[in-house]
Formats: C-alpha cells, sequence, structure tokens
C-alpha cells in the first residue's frame, strides 16, 4: 500500500495515475476497460491497486462491454468506473445513454487525444468537448468536469463521483493526453480531508419502493440488487417503478426528471476557477490544458499592465451561463482558447448575446498550444 | 396444469400490466413459466436472482418477474451481467437473450463471457429470426429459409450456438425445445446449479413472424416439427447417421469443471493483499 499517500508532503505524481488515486480515495470498488492511449496508465494501476482494497479490475472485450458491466456493478452497489480516449468513447455512447435514462450513478474518464477516428493516439486534443455533452441519442443532461493539472485530477474525480452518486447520472470527466502523461509535484489532500458522499438509500420498505420515484427532491433513493426491492431497470422510457411506458404523461414526467435534477442543482453542480478577474478588464476562456497555457500567458501580460484574468469551467457541462452572462456584461473582451476547432466557443456566444468582444485560438495539430502564442493573440484582438 | 399455473403465478409482478407483449401462441411464454417452475423447484429466493436480458421479443421476460430485473441494451445483457455478478456474486445471474441479441450484436460478448468461465446461467431462445423487428434474418436462420431481409431465401450459414459456445469455453451446454418442456425445466435447473458460464438454446417457436414467412403453419404444427425432429444425445448414440441426418440434438451436449472466474478473482485479491 506504498502507493497510498500517508502523511501531507509533496510527491511527484503522473496525471493518470493520480486520477486513479483519486477514484479510490471516492471509494471505486470496480473498474472495467478496455485499453487505450493515452488512458492506459488508469486501468493499469487500478488492475494492481483496486484489489488491494477488496475492489476488483477487470478487462473486457471492447469499451462497449467495459460501460455495460460498469452500469452493471453500479446497480448492484458498487462505486463504478471506466476510462477511455476518443475511439473508445464513441463506442461507450449508446449505454452512456443508458446510464442517464435508468439513473444509474457512474463515472466515465476520457483521456482526450486527436481525431476523428484512430486520430492522434499520442497528441493532444479538446475534441471530445461537444462529444461530452451530446454524443448519446436522445433528451439528456450532461454533467462534464475537465481537468488542467495533476492535482486536479485527483480532486475533479472525487467529485465526479460525489456528483455521480448525489444526482444518479453518469458523469464525464474529461482529461486530455497532456495531463494524463505529465509529471507534476502535488500535495494531496488527507483521507480526513476528503468528503465523499454516497448515494441515497431508501428508507420505505420493499413494498413501497420506487427505484425511479417522483419527488421534490427530482433524486430517487436507490437500492442496489439483492438488498430484497426487486426493482425493474431498463433502457425503455419507463414509470416511476421503472416498467415500459407509452403515457404521453408518465414519458414526460421522466424527461423533466432528468432535466430537473440538474438544472434545479446548478449552484451545486457547476464550478469555475477565476485568476486575476479582480481588475481584469478582459478574461481568457480556457479549460484542461489549455488553461495551463493561459495562465501563463496572463502572468506574461499582467507584467506588461494588461488587465486580463483567467476563466477557467472545471464543470464544462452543464454550462456556466449564469456566471457567464454575468461575464459578459462585465468584460470588454472574451479570448476563448481550446485545443479544438472551436467548441466551447459557442456556449460563449451563445451566453454572450453580442455584449463583450468574444474572439477564438484554435489549435488543433495534436501541438499544445504556447503561453507566447496565446499573449500574441491578445494583443492582436486588444 | 393448474398446479404450474399457481407456481408461475408466484413469481410474477403484480403491480405490472399485463397482458405481456406476446403473440398468442409464442414460445416465449412457455419458456417463462420453464424457468420460474425451475427457480422455484431449486427453492432460490427471488431475491436471489438477477434477471438480465437485452433487447427482443424473448428479452421482454424480466419485466414480468417478481426478481432483481435487468433489461438492458441490445446485445449487451451478457456484458451489463458480468458486472452484476462481480459486483454481488452471492446473486444467481440469468441472462434471458435471443438469437440475435446473444449471436449477432451480441456476438462478441457471449464468446467472451463464455471464455471467462463466469458463472452466469445463459437462456438463449432462437426462435431462427429478429423477430421484435418484423423477421428479418439472424444469424441463426437455416440456409434457404426467409427473412424480411432474405426475400430470396438466406445464403449464410447459420451458427450453431451449442457449438459457439463449447468453442468458447463454456463448462455446460445443454439445447431444449419450446415442446419437450420437462426436459427443458431439467436443463435449466442443471445450468444454475452448475458453476461457470453455461448455456441453455431453446429452440423457440414464433409462429407470427418466423413460422408466417416460412410457411410453417400454427403454433401447434410448429411444435409438432419440434417433436418429429429433435432427437434426445441419449437416444441418438443409437441412430445411424442416416437417420440422423435432418435431426437436431437435445440435452445435455456438454459438461466439464473448470474454475469460475469469481472464484479466481477472489485469489487475486488474496494475492494483492499479500494473504497468499
Ligand atoms: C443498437 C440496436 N440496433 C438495433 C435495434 C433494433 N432491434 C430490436 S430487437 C432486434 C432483434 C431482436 O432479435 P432477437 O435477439 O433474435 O430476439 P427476438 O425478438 O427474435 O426474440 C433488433 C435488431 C436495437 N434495439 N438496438
Ligand atoms: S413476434 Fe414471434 S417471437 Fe415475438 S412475440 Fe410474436 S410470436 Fe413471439
Amino acid at each position: 500500500m506504498e502507493e497510498k499517500v500517508k502523511e501531507k508532503k509533496e510527491i511527484l505524481l503522473q496525471g493518470n495515475v493520480a486520477c486513479a488515486q483519486g477514484a479510490l480515495a471516492a471509494g471505486l470498488n470496480f473498474f472495467a476497460g478496455y485499453p487505450i492511449t493515452p488512458s492506459t496508465e488508469i486501468a493499469e494501476y487500478l488492475a494492481k491497486n483496486l484489489p488491494k482494497y477488496g475492489g476488483k479490475f477487470i478487462q473486457m472485450e471492447d469499451e462497449i462491454a467495459s460501460i455495460s458491466a460498469v452500469i452493471g456493478a453500479s446497480l448492484a452497489g458498487a462505486k463504478a468506473m471506466t476510462a477511455t480516449s476518443g475511439p473508445g468513447f464513441s463506442l461507450m455512447q449508446e449505454n452512456i445513454g443508458y446510464a442517464y435514462i435508468a439513473e444509474v450513478p457512474c463515472v466515465i474518464v476520457d483521456v482526450q487525444r486527436g481525431g476523428p477516428s484512430t486520430g492522434l493516439p499520442t497528441k493532444v486534443s479538446q475534441s471530445d468537448t461537444m462529444q461530452a455533452r451530446w454524443g448519446t441519442h436522445g433528451d439528456y443532461h450532461s454533467i462534464t468536469l475537465a481537468v488542467s493539472s495533476v492535482k486536479e485530477c485527483f480532486e475533479l474525480i472525487i467529485r465526479a463521483f460525489n456528483l455521480s452518486e448525489k444526482y444518479r447520472t453518469p458523469v464525464i470527466l474529461l482529461m486530455d493526453e497532456v495531463i494524463g502523461h505529465m509529471r507534476e509535484k502535488v500535495t494531496l489532500p488527507q483521507p480526513e480531508e476528503i468528503k465523499v458522499f454516497n448515494r441515497w438509500k431508501p428508507t420505505v420498505p420493499p413494498e413501497w419502493y420506487q427505484h425511479f420515484e417522483i419527488n421534490p427532491h427530482f433524486i430517487s433513493p436507490m437500492a442496489s440488487f439483492g438488498e430484497g426491492y426487486r426493482f425493474n431497470v431498463t433502457g425503455l422510457t419507463h414509470d416511476p417503478l421503472g416498467f415500459p411506458t407509452a403515457k404521453a404523461q408518465e414519458i414526460k414526467d421522466k424527461l423533466d426528471k432528468l432535466r430537473n435534477k440538474i438544472e434545479h442543482n446548478i449552484n451545486d453542480i457547476v464550478q469555475v476557477k477565476e485568476e486575476f478577474m479582480e481588475d481584469a478588464t478582459s478574461a481568457i476562456f480556457a479549460y484542461g490544458s489549455a488553461a495551463r497555457s493561459a495562465r501563463q500567458a496572463i502572468r506574461i501580460a499582467r507584467q506588461k499592465r494588461i488587465k486580463v484574468g483567467l476563466i477557467q469551467p472545471t464543470t464544462v457541462w452543464p454550462f456556466p451561463d449564469v456566471y457567464m452572462e454575468h461575464m459578459s456584461d462585465k468584460l470588454e473582451l472574451i479570448l476563448v482558447v481550446e485545443l479544438n476547432q472551436g467548441q466551447l466557443v459557442n456556449e460563449v456566444l451563445r451566453t454572450n448575446c453580442g455584449r463583450a468582444r468574444i474572439r477564438r485560438l484554435n489549435r488543433y495539430d495534436g501541438e499544445l498550444i504556447t503561453p507566447d502564442e496565446i499573449f500574441k493573440r491578445l494583443r492582436e484582438v486588444r | 396444469m393448474e398446479q404450474m399455473t399457481k407456481i408461475t403465478y408466484r413469481y410474477l409482478r403484480t403491480k405490472k400490466k399485463f397482458p405481456s407483449v406476446w403473440c398468442s401462441g409464442c414460445g416465449i411464454g412457455i419458456v417463462f413459466g420453464t424457468l420460474i417452475r425451475a427457480i422455484d423447484n431449486l427453492k432460490l429466493g427471488k431475491d436471489q436472482i438477477a434477471l438480465v436480458s437485452g433487447i427482443g421479443c424473448s428479452s421482454r421476460m424480466p419485466v414480468y418477474a417478481d426478481f432483481n430485473t435487468l433489461h438492458t441494451t441490445h446485445g449487451r445483457a451478457l456484458a451489463f451481467a458480468t458486472g452484476v455478478k462481480m459486483a454481488k456474486p452471492e446473486l444467481s445471474v440469468i441472462v434471458i437473450t435471443g438469437d440475435g441479441d446473444g449471436l449477432a450484436i451480441g456476438g462478441n460478448h457471449f464468446i467472451h463471457t463464455a471464455r471467462r468461465n463466469i458463472d452466469i446461467t445463459t437462456i438463449l431462445l432462437n426462435n431462427n429470426t429478429y423477430a421484435m423487428t418484423g423477421g428479418q434474418y439472424s444469424p441463426c436462420t437455416p440456409f434457404e429459409k426467409y427473412g424480411t431481409t432474405a426475400p430470396f431465401g438466406n445464403v449464410e450459414r447459420p451458427f450453431d450456438p451449442c457449438d459457439l459456445a463449447k468453442g468458447s469455453g463454456a463448462v455446460f451446454v445443454a439445447r431444449g425445445t419450446t415442446y419437450h418442456v420437462i426436459q427443458l425445466q431439467k436443463l435449466i435447473e442443471k445450468a444454475i446449479v452448475k458453476k461457470g458460464f453455461s448455456l441453455v438454446e431453446v429452440v423457440c417457436h414464433c409462429p407470427v413472424i418466423y413460422g408466417r414467412l416460412n410457411r410453417e403453419g400454427s403454433a401447434v404444427e410448429m411444435m409438432k416439427w419440434q417433436r418429429k425432429h429433435a432427437v434426445s444425445i441419449e437416444s441418438a448414440q443409437r441412430m445411424s447417421p442416416e437417420k440422423l441426418k435432418d435431426k437436431f440434438l437435445t440435452g445435455v451436449l456438454w459438461d466439464i469443471e473448470f474454475p469460475e472466474y469469481c472464484e479466481e478473482y477472489e485469489k487475486v485479491i488474496a494475492r494483492a493483499q499479500g494473504r497468499s
């Protein structure tokens, strides 16, 4: 167990390993996955360390099977996750939709690489941002978090599990090749500093239990298989008991519930990190590894007395609408930096409604954007 | 008969609206009743059973039964079931699948779940077609038979699900029919009791879609065909190859011992924790 941090000291850690350690700290006890660069180290670390804590690891025959096993395990009471990259994330989409409608807590880590298709297995990208929101078919509401440092890998995977358990929904954690493979010195929180949330369990007798109960919180307590509740789970649109329905009112109630449990808790779910924003008249909007370079670029700009700050959403979905609307009033300029051809910039434009000037900077050649590039672009558009 | 119905009734979901989605005369209900009687006879508690299925007419079965039930996506039942079984090995996990669900879209999961030898009982209802979507040809549509997507006759070679399971590593493989229900119940009981991956293929009549497309007559006629063409593996040993030509074998076709996956994984945990 030497890998588990015992005392508060600085250690050198790889992003993927930090993610796996964070998952263990959050109470992970089931992992199913299929090897894919640049996420494989997560699986390898857990294959070795999960059984040490009595948890279970399985390498499935593909990513479709991996997400299926994760959902099955969660329904039987496990805290379950999988980790993959673009091609595998695409394969998982149908069953991620299943987890939305069947309200099954689970965490999906996507260590992004360049796409489409096999794309750039060893190169960085943020081009799965929209797929994390709209990857599967139908109406649903995604919770997606994005990391920009090794420390955040550890912290945000815990938050991903907590949100997933709290809201009975799959949560996606977006990493990328650079963060996944980077080694950084980090000080991790002590076990007693870590808050872990576990799903609400039913308090009613089995005769009264409704696995998909509609209540004022929109979140139904969740029994596991084998606990005496004998409920039905289906991917067909269902009534509160979990039986397939074709009744218009029941269908609408179900879809409203999926939306409301996210929308009514938006303040708990959405988090944005700010830096140098107190006196800023312009901002760089960046998440994931683009935010690292942006932070450096801002330091350069600040030395030149440019009043620019950083907006880094660690919750990418739901998009921080209210916060960004406020920023559009406050700021003259927002520069959106992304390692793709422009995905979240469209959300910034949507919430901005023509108020601040929105400019973009995109890099999608597999290389990390540099602070100099960002600084240059900032000067250009000011 | 009355006795049988009484047993079945005890396992039906009282809150679920009936009738079922199945056509009258369909073989799936026979398999459902037989499965329930097998479970009842084995005296397994309702809480102990996890009934997992994919998508198809046959895969609608779990919704009606008062167990822990999981109706998954098309083809993926075995992969979901693997997660359930690993998280709660004390559950008896039974998978209901069709020939399309289990062997076309779910074929990869089928061979790998068998190879792993995880303790899951798979009941594959083989009606030789994709019934739910209206009778397209499946990986088990016999050569030259018809499907809506094989309007000139099927030119693909069908799978033998039992051979496939055996070749993939299943430790118990059996075949029954919707006509021979007493035998089928025994086969299902044996499969549930067996530790490891077991398959029971059920030759199941679909009079409304497959039967009509192939002019095989009513449910009764289709079951008469089963009676005429099914030969138990014991009787087959006394028959000439000539006589067996248009027949299919029923009974326990394969039964071996091999370490079960979840039990092996417990050893992994013990090793990782330095206990062995
Ligand atoms: C991904 C996906 N593709 C296709 C379908 C449509 N579909 C539903 S049931 C089915 C075939 C079922 O056939 P089988 O498993 O043999 O079951 P049966 O209805 O014959 O019992 C198909 C193709 C689907 N639900 N999901
Ligand atoms: S279509 Fe065939 S398999 Fe489906 S319920 Fe009707 S008879 Fe049964």
